[in-house]
């Protein structure tokens, strides 16, 4: 049993984008928290309070979850993955590319959360229909697109990740 | 947005998280996906001063076969059990796995949860009460095994015990001519369903011999039909029997006014959710692969 005093804090390891990280952190710090504040990795947005939007969407250990709702302290020992560790030396991943070129965001904001649905859904099957992908971003709400540009941009980049590009 | 300083404990095995929540008492509360409870605990619906991690506890996360059982760990997320060869073949189990509100959620959801949290409008409670399931249970005082029927027993509140944890769930393989279906209705998939409903039929031709109707988000509790089970029971399936069955799950239901409906708009939803639901266990009873889940827009 491990276990905090009050106000306390805990010792926790978590790999970021194949970083590894260690830090002290207080029980009630939110994953997003730890990955915004103190890692400074702001691609992951918060666009709520209540678990609906999406926008805060990362993969751990390769479960796409909403980071809002998971403490730091529950991602000890967890491989997470976020916006930032999709470009590859300077270059754009596939998804971000295909969202570019097909207009898949207007003002940003759900962006990263697509992204990362996006991915987990192309890791789990790389031929999606359009229906499987309207279903792989079903955690993802967007207010500006109308999501027509972004299934477009989901569907290029599975097509264009099966071609190896 | 942010929660109340809470102290942490991880637990490292089952009697461990029990022993602790019973010697915190009051102020303690378990943490498994933490859908639920994290939630809560922004919105600061919830202060507990401790929680008690529960969510790597070895062995509750299984999904077994036996001796003609199921038997699923109360660890056993949403996701995992959507995509367990279970959920093809207990349709009825993919139908409400897969429905559970999105990606993401059910990557850390728990069955367990699920059903500590008394919600009536968690689809797991209805699903188990649809099979006649039971729930594992181990407290201070020892195992348990309580029937899903009647585990909620008022908004947030379950027979559970302080300290008191769901290990796990069990059921019935549905034998011969038995179908079912899990069918819902929400405003889109991050939102707790408007109404839902579990069916599950056991059939020789259309001549029904066994029905079980449980309501979801239709009241303070998990609602079992039976006066619309008692329709369809020992009757001929078809639409005047069915209709009627229907009539009564909608007359059972209890719904309350809230920003997802008015209580006879619900009813009327009830009325169609039950008859979809028959009609898919009936097609599937005849061997057909149907897809049905939480319909939104
Ligand atoms: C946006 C959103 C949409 C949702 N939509 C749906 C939906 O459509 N249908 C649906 O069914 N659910 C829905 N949920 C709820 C979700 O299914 C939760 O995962 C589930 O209700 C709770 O499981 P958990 O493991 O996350 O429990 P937690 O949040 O960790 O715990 C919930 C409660 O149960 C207790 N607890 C947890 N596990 C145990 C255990 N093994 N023994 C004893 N007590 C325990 C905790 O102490 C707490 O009081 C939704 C949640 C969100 C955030
Ligand atoms: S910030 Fe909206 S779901 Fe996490
Ligand atoms: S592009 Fe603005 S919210 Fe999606």
């Amino acid at each position: 049993m491990s276990t905090t005093e009050a106000g306390g804090r805990i010792a926790i390891e978590v790999t970021v984008n194949g970083t590894r990280h260690r830090r002290e952190v207080e029980p009630r710090l939110l994953l997003v928290q730890l990955l915004r504040e103190d890692l400074r990795l702001t691609g992951t947005h918060i666009g709520c309070d209540t678990t609906y939007c999406g926008a805060c969407t990362v993969i751990v250990d390769g479960e796409p979850v909403k980071s809002c709702t998971m403490l730091a302290v529950q991602a000890d020992g967890a491989e997470i993955l976020t916006v930032e560790g999709l470009a590859r030396d300077g270059e754009l991943h596939p998804l971000q590319r295909a969202f570019s070129e097909n207009h898949g965001l207007q003002c940003g904001y759900c962006t990263p959360g697509m992204l990362m649905s996006a991915h987990a859904l192309l890791a789990r099957n790389p031929d999606p229909d359009r229906k499987q992908i309207r279903k792989g971003i079903q955690g993802n709400l967007c207010r500006c697109t109308g999501y027509h540009n972004i299934i477009a941009a989901i569907d290029a980049a599975a097509a264009a990740m099966r071609e190896g590009k | 947005m942010y929660p109340a300083p809470f102290r942490y404990h991880r637990a490292a095995t089952v009697e461990e998280a029990i022993a602790r929540l019973v010697e915190i008492g009051e102020g303690a509360r378990a943490l498994a996906g933490g859908q639920t409870l994290l939630v809560w605990l922004k919105m600061r619906f919830d202060e507990p001063t401790d929680l008690v991690d529960i969510g790597r506890l070895p062995g509750l996360r299984d999904i077994e076969q036996e001796a003609g059982r199921v038997r699923i760990g109360a660890l056993a997320t949403h996701a995992r059990i959507a995509r367990a060869p279970l959920a093809r073949q207990i349709p009825i189990v993919g139908d409400c796995a897969s429905g559970i509100a999105d990606n993401q959620v059910r990557s850390r959801g728990t069955i367990g949860g699920s059903l500590a949290a008394g919600d009536p409008s968690c689809d797991w409670p209805v699903l188990l009460t649809t099979l006649d399931a039971e729930v594992h249970c181990r407290g201070p005082s020892g195992t348990r095994t309580l029937p899903a029927d009647g585990f909620v027993q008022d908004l947030y509140a379950t027979r559970l015990e302080h300290g008191e944890l769901v290990t796990g769930v069990s059921f019935a393989l549905p034998g011969k001519g038995s179908a079912g279906a899990y069918v819902g209705f929400k405003r889109c998939a991050p939102a707790f369903p408007t109404s839902s409903v579990g069916v599950q039929l056991t059939l020789n031709g259309d001549d029904c011999t066994e029905a079980r109707i449980a309501l979801g988000s239709a009241g303070l509790t998990t609602i079992r039909a039976k006066a619309a089970e008692a329709e369809l029971r020992g009757r001929t399936l078809g639409a005047g029997v069915i209709a009627k069955a229907a009539a009564a799950a909608a007359a059972a239901a209890e719904p309350v006014a809230d920003q997802r409906g008015s209580p006879a708009f619900k009813r009327s939803l009830i009325d169609a959710l039950v008859k979809r639901g028959v009609e898919v266990a009936r097609r599937r009873a005849r061997g057909e692969t149907v897809e049905v889940s939480h319909e939104y827009y």
